[in-house]
């Protein structure tokens, strides 16, 4: 083994568990963990929740970090822009050039932005610290807010702006906010939530133009009509962090492929993946790989990625057993909590089994192969017996 | 023995060290946690990981 070590390109929480995970398998040589922003590793889910309604000190939402990882490097406010995996080494944006003998790839997603023309100025993502640090002091008490896009960090910012006194109207192409892991009938429950606390919701529509001279004043929808806006949050998904990977014959299709060690397929060094951008096989569910942006995965993947790479890196294999880490999302809206285990989004049928949409439920989502997810909205008590049932499912080959 | 220590000051009760190490931590019905000061060791791994899934890193594991 050379003396050049790990490479950790991300210092979000994935970046964070598999060095922690590294250094627990016994790997004990030099480890860098190179990230884009200028902070250590925070938790982002209170960015669009009570750190946005509270104020945003970074340092209070900074992870412990495990003694073990005392003596890594962090490289900060330094993005990673190149990467030869034949020659083993990354470049950083300033030009500097780092060698390793294994590679962590951690570098996340971000906000996907559309092609909407009209001024820039007050459109906003939120994804980062410095990102919940601009748009805070802009959800203040009359202002409108847009919020493109009905996806979670779309509800709860909307959710925290209503509580901060602003005006919020949702856009949204899809028929029920948070659609796609929670179905029609529980999309809507949490609609009526939402406009019980004044939001307007505008589903069905695009923002065809934002009209403004040199800032936002309003936009224009695809039905014709136009709404004031003094700010404009675009929560249309996201992209992965990809690009400097690009040429080392990867496929990259939907961030980065890896099996159920979370190793990625390539002669050329050993590879790992973890967090948002890893498209990783679960055998608890369809064995088939995808990516999963949720709050446990980073936690999850990144600790059977550094028990992976610290066995390639001393010539052994990586332990063959499948990934069965059980996908967990909460949301919390008003004084609503939403809580899943699964994978929802894999059913073909919903049935509620515990209350009623607009009130405390529970729904089952089923698939041919039984239970794939459960979602509760304020039973999160009672669902906590899903998890060890969700655990016990059959094994897919993948 | 684990001994475990809460920030009451940072805990949002999102529950996630429930579902992790239901031997130290419960969510009662009214959904707010409750956990045991002092576990078995043979749960120091559960806890740990507890304290690795707390959103608000709330949670001290000795």
């Amino acid at each position: 083994m050379s003396a050049a070590g790990v490479v950790i390109v991300g210092a979000g929480l994935g970046g964070l568990r598999t060095a922690e995970s590294l250094r627990g398998a016994g790997y004990a040589g030099p480890v860098t963990v190179v990230g884009d922003e200028e902070y250590l590793p925070y938790s982002r889910p209170p960015l669009s929740k009570e750190a946005l309604a509270g104020g945003i000190d970074v340092a209070t939402l900074e992870f412990r970090r495990k003694a073990s990882v005392d003596d890594v490097t962090w490289l900060r406010g330094t993005p990673v822009v190149a990467c030869s995996l034949e020659q083993r080494f990354v470049t950083l944006a300033d030009g500097t050039v780092l060698e390793f003998d294994g590679l962590v790839i951690a570098s996340g997603i971000r906000p996907r932005r559309l092609p909407i023309p009209g001024p820039s100025f007050g459109r906003h993502v939120l994804r980062t610290a410095t990102d919940a640090l601009a748009l805070r002091p802009l959800l203040a008490p009359g202002r409108h807010v847009i919020i493109m896009g009905a996806g979670f960090i779309g509800c709860e910012v909307a959710a925290t702006a209503r509580k901060l006194g602003a005006k919020v109207a949702i856009v949204a192409l899809d028929e029920e906010p948070m659609m796609r892991p929670l179905g029609l009938e529980l999309g809507a429950g949490m609609r009526h939530r939402h406009e019980e606390h004044g939001v307007h919701f505008h589903l069905g529509h695009t923002i065809d133009e934002f009209i403004g001279d040199d800032h936002v004043r309003s936009v224009s929808l695809s039905d014709g009509s136009e709404l004031p806006a003094d700010v404009v949050l675009e929560a249309v998904g996201s992209v992965t962090n990809v690009d400097w990977l690009e040429g080392n014959g990867l496929d990259l299709s939907d961030g980065v492929l890896v099996d159920g060690s979370m190793r990625v397929a390539t002669d050329l060094a050993p590879v790992v993946a973890v967090g948002d951008i890893a498209r990783h096989p679960n055998a608890l569910f369809d064995g088939i790989p995808h990516r999963i942006e949720h709050w446990n995965m980073p936690t999850e993947t990144g600790r059977r990625a550094g028990q992976t790479l610290a066995a390639l890196l001393r010539g052994a294999e990586p332990d063959p057993a499948p990934f069965t880490g059980m996908p967990s999302f909460w949301s919390d809206q008003y004084s609503h909590t939403l809580q899943s285990f699964g994978m929802p989004g894999l059913a073909t049928s919903i049935v509620m089994v515990d209350g009623e949409a607009d009130g405390p439920c529970i729904a089952e989502f089923r698939n041919g192969s039984g239970l794939v997810g459960v979602v509760g909205v304020d039973r999160t008590p009672q669902l906590a017996a899903y998890r060890p049932q969700l655990m016990q499912r059959p094994l897919a080959h993948a | 023995m684990v001994k475990i220590t809460v920030d009451r000051d940072v805990c949002q009760n999102y529950a996630q060290c429930c579902f992790e190490a239901s031997g130290a931590f419960t969510l009662g019905d009214d959904a707010i946690m409750t956990y045991q000061a002092e576990v078995d060791e043979s749960l120091r791994n559960d806890v740990e990981r507890a304290a690795d899934f707390c959103p608000t890193q709330a949670i001290t594991v000795e």
